[in-house]
C-alpha cells in the first residue's frame, strides 16, 4: 500500500480539485481530506457518513472561584497569557497544565477537551476518511494523524492499492503531520511569485522529512514565463514536473456542479489530470507489493 | 484601529487585499502591514520592503543539567507535550514537542532543568514606501506557528491603522493572528469551497467576538451561494472584486493591484471607510 500527499504551501492552488479528480482516476484507494481546519474534499465526492467519532484531545485549565486565594500566581507564570482576571481565556489556554501543578490551593482542574470530529464515509470512488476541526481548537496536527492512521486501517483491512490524501496549506503543524512518512509528495503550485516563493518552502519541508516531491503547475498559462521559472527551479533541483495544467472555467464549473473535473469536462484539464496520473501511479509503483 | 485580513480557504485573495488597502490608507494616516501567516509569507514579494532589522523568535526549551538530576521523573509527569522523559538514568528531550511552557524547569526539585533558547523563525522589520512592515517566517521543518506569530504582532503601534494578514484556515495560527482585531475582513470567492471555509471563518471570529465583513473576490465564477448566505448572516459585502485576468496576471508578476490598476484606490479607501463605520458603531453601543 503507497500513501500519496498533495501539498502546495499557497493556498488556493488547486489541491482538492485534483484530489477529487484523482480519486475518480485511481482505483482500489482510501480518500483522506488531511485538511482538518478547512475541509473540502466532501464536496466534490458527496459522502455517506458511516462512522461519526468524537476527537478529544488536549486539555484546559478551569479555576474553581470557590477555592481560588486570589494569589495570583498562576497568571504571573503563564507563558500563553490565558489567565486574567483569575479565569482562564480556553481560547488562549494551551493546556500546559503548569497552573494546575503550581496552584498553592489546588483550585484548578483540567478538563478534557472535545477538539473535533472525525468520519468515516462511503463515497463512489471508495472509502473517504474526514474530520472537522472544532472552531478555535487546537490540535490539528493530532487529528490529521488520526486521520491518516485510519485511512491506513481501511487500507489494510481491505487490501487498498493507494491511499491518496488532500494536505493543507501552509509548511507547520499540520503539514508536517500529513506528509511524514508518506511514500510521495505531489506539490501544486501556480505561476505567481508568491506560487514560486511558497513552493520553495515546502519543498524544503518534503527534503526534511526525507518524502520525495513531485510538481504540478496548476493555471500554467496564466503567466507561463513564470512556469518556466518553476521548471527551471525543478530541474536544478532534481524534481520533475508531473503535470502542467492550464487555466479554464470548467474547474470551477465542476466545483459549482460537486464532481471531479474530470467527470465534468473531457477537454484539455481532464486529459493533463489522466496523464498526470498515468506518471503518479507509475511512479508509486504496485501498492500491494507495499 | 487593528484590521486583519482572514479567508478560511486558501488563495482567495488576502494578500492582495491587504497589500492594496495598506497602500490606499497611506499618506492619510501611519499604516503599519504585519504578514502574520508566517508558514508561506507572501506580502514582502508585492511590498518590497528595505528591511532594517531582523530578530530571532527563541522558544525556551529545558537544559537538563545531570550532574543534578536524581531521574525522580517529576519533569516527564508535568509536561503535557511529552516533549521530555526518563528511562533510568538518562533524561531525553525532544525539543520539537516542546511548547515552551516551562513547568519542567520551575517544578523539578533539584533545581537541574534550566531553559535555553531555540531558534523557530524570524522577525523582520522595515518600511516600503511610507508603510511600516513587519513579518515572520517559520524556519522550515518547525512545527509551531503562534510563538512567531505573537512575536510579529509584539510590534503593533496603537498609533494609527494596523493591517494583519492571516494564514489560511481557523486553526491556531488564525486564532492567534486575529485576536485582539477591531475588524476581520473575510476574503472569499463565489464557489461551493469558498463559501463551506468562509461559514467556518464565521465561526471563527463570532468565537472570538470580532465584527467582519466580506470581500468576494473573483466574483462572475461560480454561484450565488456566498451572497445568498452573506445576506441571509447579515454581513455586508464590503468590496466586489472581479475575475479578471489582467488583476491575476498583475498578481503573477507581483505588482499590488492599486499600482497596477491606480483606479482601485478609491474603492479601498472606502472600504476602509466601511471598516471603520462598523467599528465605531459597535465601540459606541458597547460604551452605551
Amino acid at each position: 500500500m503507497r500513501e500519496l500527499v498533495v501539498l502546495s504551501g499557497k493556498g488556493g492552488t488547486g489541491k482538492t480539485s485534483i484530489v477529487g479528480s484523482l480519486a475518480a482516476l485511481a482505483q482500489n484507494k482510501v480518500l483522506a481530506d488531511c485538511d482538518v481546519d478547512a475541509a473540502d474534499l466532501h464536496l466534490l465526492l458527496s459522502p455517506t457518513v458511516r462512522e461519526n467519532n468524537e476527537f478529544w484531545s488536549g486539555q484546559v485549565a478551569v479555576i474553581d472561584e470557590n477555592k481560588c486565594t486570589l494569589c495570583g500566581l498562576c497568571q504571573d507564570m503563564c507563558r500563553f497569557h490565558a489567565i486574567s482576571d483569575f479565569k482562564v481565556d480556553p481560547i488562549s489556554c494551551e493546556g500546559c497544565g503548569f497552573c494546575f501543578h503550581i496552584c498553592p490551593v489546588e483550585a484548578i482542574t483540567m478538563k478534557e477537551n472535545l477538539a473535533g470530529r472525525w468520519f468515516i464515509s462511503d463515497t463512489k470512488y471508495g472509502p473517504l476518511v474526514h474530520a472537522k476541526l472544532g472552531i478555535a481548537q487546537e490540535n490539528s496536527g493530532k487529528l490529521v494523524a488520526l486521520v491518516r492512521q485510519q485511512a491506513r486501517q481501511i487500507a489494510e483491512k481491505e487490501g487498498k492499492d493507494f491511499i491518496i490524501s488532500d494536505g493543507p496549506p501552509g509548511i507547520g503543524c499540520p503539514v508536517i503531520s500529513s506528509l511524514s512518512g508518506a511514500n510521495l509528495a505531489l506539490l501544486v503550485t501556480e505561476p505567481t511569485l508568491s506560487g514560486i516563493h511558497d513552493l520553495e518552502r515546502v519543498l524544503g519541508v518534503c527534503q526534511h522529512f526525507g518524502v520525495p516531491p513531485l510538481v504540478c503547475i496548476n493555471k500554467y498559462d496564466i503567466n507561463e514565463e513564470n512556469s518556466r521559472q518553476i521548471e527551471r527551479h525543478c530541474l536544478s533541483h532534481g524534481v520533475k514536473v508531473a503535470g502542467e495544467i492550464p487555466f479554464d472555467n470548467v474547474v470551477s464549473e465542476s466545483i459549482v456542479r460537486g464532481v471531479p473535473v474530470v467527470e465534468y469536462s473531457s477537454g484539455r484539464v481532464t486529459r493533463e489530470i489522466e496523464r498526470m496520473w498515468r506518471m503518479l501511479s507509475g511512479m508509486l509503483g504496485n501498492g500491494s507489493k507495499g | 484601529m487593528i484590521i486583519s485580513i482572514a479567508s478560511g480557504k486558501g488563495g482567495t485573495g488576502k494578500t492582495l487585499v491587504a497589500t492594496s488597502l495598506a497602500l490606499s490608507l497611506k499618506g492619510r494616516q501611519k499604516v503599519q502591514l504585519l504578514d502574520c501567516d508566517v508558514e508561506e509569507p507572501n506580502d514582502h514579494i508585492l511590498m518590497k520592503p528595505e528591511f532594517t532589522g531582523s530578530e530571532s523568535v527563541l522558544i525556551p526549551v529545558p537544559k537538563v543539567d545531570e550532574s543534578r538530576c536524581t531521574y525522580c521523573g517529576k519533569c516527564a509527569q508535568v509536561c503535557a507535550y511529552h516533549a521530555i522523559a526518563v528511562l533510568g538514568e538518562h533524561v531525553l528531550t525532544f525539543h520539537q514537542l516542546c511548547h515552551g511552557c516551562g513547568a519542567c524547569s520551575y517544578l523539578c526539585p533539584e533545581k537541574a532543568i534550566s531553559e535555553e533558547g531555540r531558534e523557530i523563525g524570524i522577525i523582520e522589520t522595515g518600511q516600503s514606501d511610507g508603510v511600516a512592515f513587519i513579518h515572520g517566517k517559520l524556519t522550515v521543518g518547525e512545527a509551531l506557528a503562534p510563538p512567531v506569530i505573537r512575536k510579529v504582532k509584539d510590534k503593533v503601534n496603537h498609533d494609527g491603522t494596523v493591517i494583519i494578514d492571516v494564514s489560511p484556515g481557523t486553526s491556531c495560527p488564525v486564532v492567534e493572528a486575529i485576536k485582539g482585531s477591531d475588524f476581520c475582513l473575510l476574503v472569499t470567492e463565489p464557489t461551493p469551497f469558498g463559501l463551506n471555509d468562509l461559514i467556518l471563518a464565521v465561526e471563527t471570529v463570532r468565537e472570538l467576538g470580532i465584527p467582519c465583513g466580506v470581500v468576494l473576490n473573483r466574483a462572475g465564477v461560480g454561484d450565488a451561494g456566498v451572497e445568498e448566505y452573506c445576506r441571509k448572516e447579515n454581513i455586508p459585502v464590503l468590496l466586489t472584486i472581479p475575475l479578471d485576468t489582467e488583476i491575476a496576471r498583475l498578481y503573477s508578476r507581483g505588482t499590488t493591484l492599486v499600482e497596477g490598476m491606480p483606479e482601485w484606490k478609491e474603492r479601498f479607501v472606502a472600504l476602509f471607510d466601511g471598516i471603520r463605520e462598523i467599528a465605531n458603531e459597535r465601540v459606541s453601543r458597547i460604551k452605551w
